[in-house]
């Protein structure tokens, strides 16, 4: 005798995997990522054009500042010229930008910082407006101690910059780990967003495929050999492997990607890294080293573990509801209306993020990962920063008991909704369902 | 084969069906009528366990229905289709399978039945590259392949095409041939004397009559005979003239009488003129309208 959930999840899987879109998505998928990831760098890296500014200095406060980097200050005589003048010069002229700096009556620094115009032919760029912002500032803060008869090289020696170190205490005491909340902010982020992403990626494939069997009018034939509720637990759990295959090849390709792109991109940071070599640590780059280090002080085995149950357990309260959504409707248009209030709690839990992060310990962060809707991103979100164990299992047993509920709520509309045609649905009908 | 005993099913307001008692002989090809909405459709679910009754049992063959019950079954529901994205093979396949088929045996009996009903080549198109009628056909091996006992069909000319409707009501009496039993669920009555021995009429949620087609057509004569004569004939005596028509051998006639009309057959007789003489049974169809429309109710024949 064939196991009918073992057919259907069969069925699921390879007709899936053996699409061309799955092939599609699966490969461009890490090249989307992985550009996500490489392109801000290179961008960043870049350098801008260059910027011509023409500088009409009444005070002469930051003349003969020549500029830096990409940007190019040139001045007009102050003598010779007013800013009506001046803007017409400009506007006739190639330079990017026009910088008016008045001098005011007294030569007023409390006047001038508030008089100063910058004129472009199009909206200056932050930078440059940071970077103008940047010496007018300096210079202003140095005639303001000068009037005051402080010396600013005195100013200048005592400014102190604080570096704090932070360390975590293991419960015993002794156990000392480096921090490194920046890096953990990114992971929590970032696996938070990808597990959002997942379950609902696939959990609308679920509800795509029960659409599909209910509007190809296949439904009624295939429960005439199983059960509907295991043509259910078949498409979801078919289509969950197809996530675990989707995201093993992602894992995969992205660090192959990621690795042969930061090889032939950045080949000098890496020479030098393997130059310093094991035994000659003292020489290795110290920016390297503060990665490895905090690197070390993230639980993987925790947050890896915690990704694939979180993601399954998600993914399938999640799919159990678009399930019995998909049932009730005869087309994928009239899906919408419904499919918001059942995102809602991933919605907020992904938009409430920071707030977690904020306090990865707090009350708001622990009601949201026991609350099992929003459980999956937020325990995510926090897994990285290291949380007591008993509240990873107290929310994972919260979520596991949801998820048996769930399914079987969804079985049972389900069950009516797959055989039901041209029937507007309100909430009001799907809960009648469930008491057929 | 199947007995219904007492079966009632409720949807939130309406009474499906309401005690229904069915009984479907062995190797009868059944003709399960009455009008939309009359219940044939729940009944016909209950009897593939789509759904539970909420009251009575099925038995199948002298045991209460048994969930394994289903790979004894085919059924071509009214809302049918295929996956449309299938290969046609791998969905005959597939199916097969979900009915306890091994993949081997599948096969073997697909390419027989493709090779009988010429569709060999459609093996390795895809559902939505074929053609209506050449689904329908798909569709019908799908229901038969793994050779069940019991077939249901539920309203399986609707959408068939003319010459796809032939096939099957050829196949139908085929199989019946063979040995399966049919359960043939319709709200039009013109293939019902063709194919079915014996029927079963729902209407309400109510089963109105159900025995041998002949029976209940015998049942429902009501002292209707026609002539065929060579000249016209003026008086019927106590008879009412129901349809007449003039041919180039004689005169045909259906007339309506009381008793048997023993006198004017006699008469008749004697004439010289009488050439044929008949009882008419009512049709499908009238016993059908008249049950409906009057509501008129039989006590279940023994």
């Amino acid at each position: 005798m064939n196991n009918p959930i073992l057919l259907i999840i069969q069925r699921e899987f390879l007709s899936r995997v053996r699409k061309k879109t799955f092939l599609l998505v699966t490969i461009l998928g890490p090249l989307v990522f992985a550009a996500l990831l490489i392109v801000p760098g290179i961008l960043a890296s870049m350098p801008e054009d260059d910027k011509n500014i023409i500088v009409l200095d009444e005070a002469t406060l930051i003349i003969p500042e020549e500029g830096r980097g990409e940007y190019h200050l040139e001045y007009m005589d102050p003598r010779e010229n007013d800013l009506g003048t001046a803007k017409k010069f400009f506007s006739e002229s190639a330079y990017d930008a026009l910088l008016y700096i008045p001098s005011g009556e007294n030569w007023d620094p409390d006047f001038i910082k508030n008089n100063i115009l910058l004129f472009g032919k199009e909206d200056p760029s932050i930078n440059m407006v940071q970077f103008l912002d940047g010496i007018l500032e300096d210079r202003l803060n140095k005639q303001k101690l000068l009037r005051n008869g402080v010396d600013p090289e005195v100013v200048a020696q005592s400014a102190t910059q604080v570096s704090i170190q932070s360390y975590t205490v293991g419960e015993e005491g002794e156990e000392e780990q480096q921090s490194a909340t920046g890096l953990k902010m990114g992971l929590g982020y970032i696996a938070g967003f990808f597990i959002y992403f997942f379950i609902f990626f696939y959990s609308v494939m679920v509800m795509r495929g029960v659409i599909e069997e209910k509007s190809s009018r296949i439904v009624e034939v295939i429960i005439s050999s199983v059960r509907p509720f295991q043509l259910m637990m078949g498409k979801i759990l078919g289509i969950g492997s197809v996530g675990v295959v989707q995201f093993i090849i992602w894992v995969v390709l992205s660090g192959g990607i990621y690795l042969a792109a930061t090889t032939l991109l950045f080949p000098e940071a890496l020479a030098e890294q393997a130059a310093a070599g094991p035994g000659n640590a003292e020489a290795a780059s110290i920016q390297g080293f503060e990665v490895f280090d905090q690197l070390r002080s993230i639980n993987f085995p925790l947050i890896i573990g915690g990704f694939i149950f979180y993601f399954f357990a998600g993914y399938f309260l999640y799919s159990a509801m678009f399930a019995a959504l998909g049932s009730a409707i005869d087309q994928e248009a009239d899906s919408q209306q419904f499919m918001l209030p059942v995102t809602v709690p991933m919605i907020i839990a992904i938009l409430t993020a920071a707030n977690v992060i904020q306090d990865p310990n707090g009350s708001y962060a622990f009601w949201m990962s026991v609350i099992p809707f929003t459980a999956p991103i937020s325990m995510m979100i926090r897994l990285p920063f290291g949380i007591p164990i008993w509240q990873v299992f107290v929310s994972g047993a919260i979520l596991i008991g949801t998820f048996f509920a769930m399914v079987a709520l969804a079985g049972k509309i389900y069950r009516v909704g797959i055989l039901m045609y041209g029937k507007k649905i309100t909430w009001k009908e799907l809960y009648k369902w469930l008491r057929h | 084969m199947i007995k219904a005993i007492n079966i009632t099913k409720r949807y939130s307001q309406k009474l499906a069906l309401d005690a229904i008692n069915l009984s479907i002989p062995k190797g009868s090809v059944y003709g399960l009528l009455g009008p939309n909405g009359a219940g044939k459709t729940s009944f016909i679910r209950i009897m593939n366990q789509i759904t539970a009754p909420d009251e009575g049992q099925v038995s199948f063959g002298d045991k209460a229905l048994q969930p394994s019950d289903i790979a004894r079954i085919g059924y071509l529901p009214e809302e049918r289709g295929l996956y449309k994205k299938m290969k046609v093979g791998e969905q005959v396949l597939y199916l097969a399978r979900l009915k306890g088929l091994s993949t081997t045996e599948a096969k073997l009996r697909a390419k027989k039945w493709f090779e009988r009903l010429e569709m060999a080549d459609f093996w390795e198109k895809k559902v939505e590259d074929l053609s209506k009628g050449m689904a329908q056909k798909v569709q019908f091996v799908t229901t038969v392949l793994h050779e069940p006992e019991l077939l249901i069909f539920d309203e399986p000319f609707t959408g068939f095409d003319p010459i796809n409707t032939n096939l099957i009501k050829r196949e139908i009496l085929r199989l019946s041939k063979e040995g399966a039993t049919v359960i043939f669920s319709t709200h039009r009555m013109e293939s019902v004397e063709e194919i079915c021995d014996h029927i079963g009429l729902i209407n309400n949620g109510q089963v109105m009559v159900e025995g041998p087609l002949l029976d209940i057509r015998k049942r429902y004569q009501n002292g209707t005979y026609s002539f065929v004569v060579k000249e016209a004939i003026e008086h019927w005596g106590q008879g009412t003239v129901m349809q007449e028509s003039k041919h180039h051998t004689g005169h045909s006639y259906e007339v309506k009488f009381k008793d048997y009309p023993r006198t004017m057959i006699g008469e008749l007789a004697a004439k010289g003129t009488l050439v044929a003489f008949e009882e008419v049974l009512p049709s499908v169809q009238d016993i059908f309208i008249e049950i409906v429309e009057n509501g008129a109710k039989l006590v279940p024949h023994e």
